[in-house]
């Protein structure tokens, strides 16, 4: 079920995404940038959480948990340190996420040739 | 004064203009991007899924630690199904499908980075790795903080 429940939740988020380009005509980029901000938006009113509980990597998977990562880290830092919390903890839980496709994508540069 | 402002048919031409050019664009089937799509990235979220219980199961992760692993995981396979040609083959089926997962992060950088390796490391890969990937961090990092300075001033319990 919990399989299920990913592939469906994972699935329509592409949907969404892929509507996005078809119907509203938007760039790749727009899309992704929209996405991002609205992980931020759902986070900030609180549902993104309850929506991971639910979906588990359905949510987190699709790009927009990464809006939800950057807020997450910058409040949890907020509540710790204050205010500058926001700043120094931005990058704390999506670390793992642009540090490996950073270093993952460097070393592709180094071992492949473009195609086509 | 001029004479295509006088002229009725020239501001036909641009009233109809995107009619006309619409006729030449390629048609797009909404209903089957969609449902390659949803497939697809379906079937990648449950990948990663399945890479998620196997972090909590094998290497005792939590459900809240095992994300990173399973990132970083996907992260790699996307970059290296990038590397080998593979994935922008599935980009072509499937849309926003392999565009929307970490994966297509992943894949933006990689490729870019790929792409520009004969401009030199410094200016070619290392400063167009982001040239895609970039607006998705600038506009989540923006959104971020304006978001948390207005949780932590007005709200924070």
């Amino acid at each position: 079920m919990e399989y299920l429940i990913a592939f469906a939740v994972g699935g329509l988020i592409c949907v969404v995404g892929q509507l996005l380009l078809d119907v509203a005509k938007l760039t790749p980029a727009h899309v992704m940038s929209t996405l991002v901000v609205c992980g931020v938006v759902l986070d900030f009113i609180g549902v993104y959480d309850p929506f991971i509980e639910f979906a588990g990597a359905g949510a987190t998977v699709p790009i927009v948990s990464f809006g939800h990562a950057l807020y997450h880290g910058a409040i949890a830092e907020a509540k710790q340190n204050g205010v500058i919390g926001v700043l120094t903890g931005i990058f704390e839980v999506t670390s793992a996420g642009i540090s490996a496709a950073i270093v993952f994508g460097f070393l592709a540069a180094l071992f492949f040739r473009p195609k086509g | 004064m001029t004479k295509a402002k006088q002229s009725p048919s020239m501001q036909i031409t641009k009233a109809t203009y995107k009619q006309l050019a619409s006729r030449f664009q390629p048609k797009r089937n909404v209903l089957l991007n969609s449902w390659r799509a949803f497939w697809v990235g379906g079937t990648i979220c449950l990948f990663g899924q399945i890479l998620q219980n196997f972090y909590i199961n094998v290497f005792d992760f939590t459900e809240k630690t095992a994300s990173n692993p399973t990132v970083a995981t996907l992260i790699f396979l996307s970059v290296l199904l990038t590397g080998l040609g593979v994935y922008d083959n599935i980009g072509q089926y499937a849309g926003a499908g392999s565009a929307v997962p970490v994966t297509g992060f992943a894949n933006s950088i990689a490729s870019a980075a790929i792409e520009h390796r004969s401009e030199g490391f410094v200016l070619g890969v290392g400063g167009n790795m982001f040239k895609l990937a970039g607006s998705v961090i600038v506009f989540g990092v923006v959104a971020a903080f304006v978001a948390g300075i207005v949780k932590s001033l007005f709200g924070l319990a």
